[in-house]
């Protein structure tokens, strides 16, 4: 195959994928992930426990130290922990959706990366309905994590420790 | 976990002929005042700590399994009705001595070794001592091989054979892995007992005492001080962590 051939089937190629993109962006709904929102908030400026664009990029690489530290240091802080992002992002509620379904938090968006996870073959895809154990800000229907915008009041007394220790507000 | 049924082992045999007396003999001249009991969440164990456990047998009540019990529900141990590979992580074990009759019994469970064949075995190093300690298999390194079970003197470990649904938070367990006794890790870690002792206690038969076999002024060494205690398979010299009184 000559050179010229090649290049103009590229050129083909990147024309139909340029041409496709507004068809994507006009499907939006039904091909982007849809998140569902978190539980409560970390703290009136942010969402998550690090800046939500991190967690988006990072979280993987957090859960996966904190693994390691907890099986073989018994260490058990709950910034990066597992069970903790259960909690605050998934719903105890009998009929909230279990990881098998692409309405859960994880598999919201790895349904959509194509990545599969094995943490939910041994881990609990949800939190245990614990009365009380809300630590942390819950979030209103106005707040929205990914936007970080309309902070939430917080109630006096409650435990910012997670906001206020040396983290960074997106 | 649905096998409750006395195992019938001949008394001379489960104790492998050996008398050694092992009466506190915990790290002799070791002095040591710390106490971790309450160690903070961001702070690794250490091996200032040895968590150990103290099975009294006379007060071990024949045919009362609250242990058994409290273990299924505390790791959501659930069975299959099929007692050949159900996961068990402590077993009532019943004694007789062939020749008197006389008959005792006991929970069985992971011993956590010092010396564990289990760790000697594993090629992966998913089984493990952690420093203050405790035997456990780190299941994101486990690949189902059981060479730990056979290992094992004390057929402590269980393997998952199913797919499970519904673990609960705190005790993650999944198929093609091997699992037993972690001595409740997670309760140990934020102070607490295990819930097999809490069970036992709470029946107010008082037969297991856990603590740290190196701090002097706890009641487990207070007590392997002050009694004979014995381990199982003490020819062995895996120096085991559970210890047990009246065998």
């Amino acid at each position: 195959m000559s050179n010229v051939m090649i290049k103009s089937g590229l050129l083909t190629l990147l024309a139909i994928a340029v041409l496709w993109v507004p068809a994507l962006v006009r499907a939006g709904d039904s091909l982007l992930p849809s998140v569902p929102e978190a539980q409560r908030r970390v703290s009136e400026t942010q969402g998550c426990v690090e800046p939500t664009a991190d967690m988006r990029r990072n979280h993987m690489k957090y859960i996966l130290h904190q693994r390691d530290e907890t099986m073989h240091e018994g260490i058990r802080t709950k910034q990066f922990s597992l069970e903790e992002c259960i909690d605050c992002h998934v719903s105890s509620a009998p009929d909230a959706p279990r990881v098998s379904s692409d309405k859960h938090f994880c598999n919201s968006c790895h349904t959509y990366a194509a990545v599969n996870i094995d943490c939910f073959e041994c881990h609990a895809d949800r939190p245990l309905a614990k009365p009380g154990k809300l630590s942390m800000t819950p979030a209103s229907p106005s707040a929205r994590l990914q936007t970080d915008e309309n902070p939430v009041a917080v109630p006096p007394g409650d435990d910012r420790q997670l906001a206020t220790e040396g983290l960074n507000h997106d | 976990m649905t096998d409750n049924a006395p195992t019938d082992i001949s008394r001379r045999r489960f104790l492998g002929g050996t008398a050694t007396t092992v009466a506190g003999m915990v790290a002799p001249g070791v002095l040591l005042h710390e106490v971790a009991q309450a160690r903070p969440a961001d702070e690794p164990v250490s091996s200032t700590v040895r968590w150990g456990m103290l099975i009294d047998t006379n007060k071990c009540a024949q045919g009362c399994s609250e242990c058994v019990d409290a273990c299924a529900r505390e790791h959501g141990l659930t069975g299959h009705g099929r007692p050949q590979t159900d996961a068990q992580w402590i077993r009532k074990v019943d004694l007789r001595d062939k020749q008197t009759g006389y008959t005792q019994t006991l929970p069985l469970l992971c011993q956590h070794c010092e010396h564990p064949p289990c760790v000697d075995v594993c090629p992966t190093g998913a089984s493990f001592r952690r420093a203050d300690g405790i035997v456990l298999v780190d299941k994101h390194i486990c690949i189902g091989c059981r060479y730990c079970m056979m290992a094992c003197p004390y057929k402590a470990r269980s393997f998952v054979h199913e797919t499970l649904e519904d673990q609960l938070p705190d005790s993650p367990r999944g198929k093609g892995t091997v699992e037993s006794c972690n001595f409740c890790v997670v309760r140990v870690d934020t102070g607490r007992t295990p819930a097999c002792v809490e069970a036992c206690t709470a029946e107010n038969h008082n037969a297991m005492v856990f603590g740290d076999m190196n701090d002097p002024a706890s009641d487990i060494s207070r007590q392997l001080k002050q009694y004979e205690s014995r381990q199982i398979r003490a020819n062995l010299e895996l120096n085991t962590g559970v210890r047990y009184r009246g065998i």
